[in-house]
């Protein structure tokens, strides 16, 4: 993500592309518009009131300006402009008309803005004298879309159009990174008005980077040289700010440990020594004690979401916690911090470095070794196992892409358990690896985004990663695979014939009554053949590595149905409302893992 | 605890939705809310009053503070200031109880603004405590009906001025202040 977003930051537009001031309809402002903010690529689905602005499309295309993706729904063409956005760092564009589109947009720009990711989404709306009137296909979309987006502007002016589409990528773009809606009313669309670009954007309540309080640096870092047991919880935004060289530069000379959020995935590499890989409600156990046994947090980038924290009152309650972060109102919202450094951790993050002194911390240090060897004998993995389990799969996966050409692969999970299983046994060597919705954990997110994804980053591997619940949700979308000239987007089902987290959810906290989980699959392989995918299906061990190489080795998009072991269940785990630290470890293979009255073979 | 915040925001279509938005969803108790225009041409005042500890004002001034047409907030609550409402109640009369009725208005410095032959309109402005005890008096007569504005204010001269040229925002939010204005809410967070 880094890059792009460096390149964006601080500064008013992208390079800019200028032009005079020209007349013209406001359907073409808006691509001008997007043109001139460097937008190649957009993804949406036309209808009445955005026809003005698809007819005026059809000369941006022909040029080779912009290009349109169709979507089978508009919730995966914000899923796809996010995932394009994740995996470039620029601003992801997504299109579609008033009414039913605009709402259909709604979970994928809930999804994006939860993890704060930059992006614009363009509607359709009735026109000026219908507005109000329960018109044909109209929704209060600015109403409808304001608590999910970071702002929304509705369009009633043509003459107001530039401006807005200026101040939309502005907004999404600049401090922590979010959506903007523009709802275009169809007239406004029609009508003819100047359109002039060079205007400044000038927005008095807007203060995306607040100036740095040096006391403050110093003071982190004051903390930070003291500490016997320092610890950094790393966030998303160490990604967003592009510093994770500055922050591996740090805790290699102070021998800090780190533990990442979900988002924070390979912020430093996972397998560096000091990669505790990631806390919270499904974090090893060595990660969330190393949070409850620190005597200075180090929290970068991150807002103490409730699947980090476990229970508030008993997080990390022997720590002094030292919180940067770029948005003021994740400070004191649910951890207050002995020590608070609002600022971008561009700036920070840079300046707090020369204040940090080289140490050691062998004692802290090998108390946590420890207890990683401790966990490694409850591992998964070390079960002897002859029946198709997902840690397995996902490791396979890991052996299979981990030399990927052309840059790191590109992993795109779904919600549920195999994407905590992913986190846990992929190993994430880069930032920005891993893309999920980590938020509002949204299934169905993931091959949409993997499709943004690599259409953002054609020469890299992307693999989508669901399970049979998730994938069910949007797998409409295969049909964008082809339609993109066989876009290289290897899928991997993990199949496990269950919604699998609620599953496992009604197993430990419900007495196993599986209320809507059981959950009947079609043949993937037959759908697959349908769309004119090739695909596997793979239900012993030893046909795992075979089949992602396979996958991986055929140009063109690749679909695996992996059968899996229905009940097996994500650990350790934090059930809710304990603390971090309260964590149900992963028990003899023969107590849980077992069901209805069968005795498992591992 | 009640504290009064004041916010100064763009004219623009939506905004007062926005804010309204937001505390909704934030789960912020608002006792009342007034708007109005302000001295400068397309900006809006807002005086809104929330019902809290320090943890969720520090939280109310953070939030507006994102709202993107919102241009300033202030937290004004232990600063001199000017605080007014205004209430009209019709209040129920006979000929025996008018007269009583227009003594007390008159101690309180209310205005009769109305009289029918079984009732009066009284109005009154006044701080929230001054109003507060007229109604209650005026029940005792039978009210009918009541409309009452919710706070406004506005700080007194010298503190004004002291403000001014400084920072436009008051949230306390950066470095060694933040771990100042912790200690005014515990650890154990929301
Ligand atoms: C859109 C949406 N609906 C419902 C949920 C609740 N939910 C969370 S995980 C999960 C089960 C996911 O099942 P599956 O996709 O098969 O993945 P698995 O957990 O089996 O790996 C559900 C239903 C959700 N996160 N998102």
């Amino acid at each position: 993500m880094q890059k792009a977003i460096q390149n964006g930051r601080h500064d008013t537009t992208e390079p800019a592309r200028t032009g005079e001031r020209k007349q013209m309809k406001g359907s073409q402002m808006i691509w001008e518009a997007l043109y001139r903010e460097g937008v190649d690529l957009i993804f949406g689905c036309p209808g009445g009131a955005i026809l003005p602005t698809y007819d005026a499309l059809s000369e941006y295309e022909a040029e080779g300006k912009i290009h349109h993706v169709l979507v089978r729904h508009e919730q995966c063409a914000a899923h796809m402009a996010d995932g394009y956005a994740r995996a470039t760092g620029r601003v992801g564009v997504c299109i579609a008309t008033s009414g039913p589109g605009a709402t259909n947009l709604v979970t994928g720009l809930a999804t994006a803005q939860m993890d704060s990711i930059p992006m614009v989404a363009i509607t359709g709306q009735v026109p000026t004298n219908l507005l109000g009137t329960d018109a044909f296909q109209e929704a209060d979309v600015v109403g409808v879309t304001q608590p999910v987006v970071k702002h929304n502007y509705l369009v009633t002016d043509v003459n107001e159009l530039p401006q807005i589409m200026k101040e939309a990528f502005y907004i999404a773009r600049e401090g922590r990174p979010g959506v903007v809606l523009v709802d275009v009313c169809k007239d406004v669309q029609n009508a003819t008005g100047w359109f002039d670009y060079g205007i400044p954007v000038e927005l008095p309540g807007f203060e995306p980077w607040p100036e740095i309080d040096s006391t403050a640096v110093r003071r982190a870092a004051e903390l930070i040289n003291r500490a016997e047991r320092p610890l950094v919880l790393a966030g998303h935004g160490v990604q967003l700010a592009g510093v994770s060289r500055e922050l591996l530069e740090m805790v290699e000379r102070a021998e800090i440990p780190v533990v990442t959020t979900l988002l924070g995935t390979g912020n430093i590499p996972e397998s560096h020594p000091l990669s505790l890989g990631m806390g919270g409600m499904h974090g090893e156990a060595f990660a969330n004690r190393a949070i409850q046994s620190c005597d200075v947090l180090i929290a970068l980038g991150m807002r103490f979401d409730d699947r980090i924290t476990g229970r508030l009152d008993r997080f990390a309650k022997q720590a002094k916690i030292i919180h940067f972060e770029l948005d003021r109102a994740e400070v004191g919202k649910n951890i207050v911090p002995d020590v608070a450094v609002i600022g971008d951790l561009a700036q920070t993050l840079p300046g707090l470095l020369p204040q940090v002194v080289a140490r050691r911390h062998q004692v802290w240090l090998q108390e946590l070794d420890e207890w990683r060897t401790e966990t490694t004998e409850t591992d998964i993995l070390n079960y002897e196992v002859d029946e198709l389990i997902p840690p397995f799969v996902i490791r396979q996966l890991w052996h299979g892409s981990k030399n990927a050409k052309n840059g790191p692969a590109i992993l795109v999970t779904d919600v549920g358990q195999h994407q905590m299983w992913e986190s846990q046994y992929y190993t994430h060597d880069h930032a920005g690896q891993l893309l999920t919705s980590g938020g509002l954990g949204t299934m169905g997110f993931a091959l949409p985004a993997a499709i943004g994804a690599q259409m953002g980053q054609p020469g890299r591997l992307v693999w989508a990663v669901a399970g049979d619940g998730g994938f069910q949700m949007t797998l409409q979308e295969l049909a964008v695979l082809k339609q993109e000239r066989d876009l290289p987007v290897k899928i991997a089902i993990i199949n496990n014939g269950f919604l699998g987290m609620v599953r496992q959810w009604q197993q430990i906290f419900y007495e196993r009554r599986y209320t809507g989980t059981p959950m009947l699959s079609p043949d993937y392989v037959k759908l697959a053949d349908a769309y004119d995918i090739p695909a596997l299906m793979v239900r012993k061990p030893e046909d795992v590595a075979a089949a992602i190489e396979q996958a991986q080795n055929t140009p063109g998009p690749f679909l695996i149905d992996f059968r899996v072991k229905e009940e097996v269940n994500v650990y350790p785990m934090v059930p809710p409302g304990a603390a971090v630290d309260d964590f149900i470890r992963r028990p003899k293979p023969s107590v849980v893992q077992g069901y209805s009255g069968v005795e498992p073979s591992w | 605890m009640k504290h009064t915040l004041v916010a100064w925001m763009r004219d623009k279509p939506g905004v007062l939705n926005r804010v309204s938005g937001l505390l909704r969803r934030r789960n912020f108790n608002i006792d009342s809310l007034q708007v109005g225009h302000s001295e400068q041409l397309g900006i809006s005042r807002m005086t809104f009053v929330v019902d809290g500890d320090e943890h969720m004002v520090d939280q109310v001034i953070k939030q507006m503070r994102k709202v993107i047409d919102v241009t300033r907030i202030d937290n004004i609550s232990d600063r001199l200031s000017v605080v007014r409402e205004l209430a009209l109640v019709r209040v129920r009369t006979t000929p025996e109880t008018r007269s009583e009725i227009i003594q007390i208005v008159e101690i309180y410095r209310g205005e009769v603004v109305d009289v029918a032959l079984d009732s009066m309109v009284v109005q009154i402005i006044g701080s929230e405590d001054r109003v507060d005890s007229l109604i209650s008096l005026m029940e005792n007569f039978g009210v009918l009906e009541m409309v009452r504005t919710g706070r406004v204010a506005m700080l007194r001269g010298s503190s004004e001025r002291r403000k001014r040229g400084s920072s436009v925002w008051s949230a306390r939010s950066n470095g060694i202040e933040a771990a100042t204005a912790t200690d005014l809410f515990s650890r154990s967070g929301v």
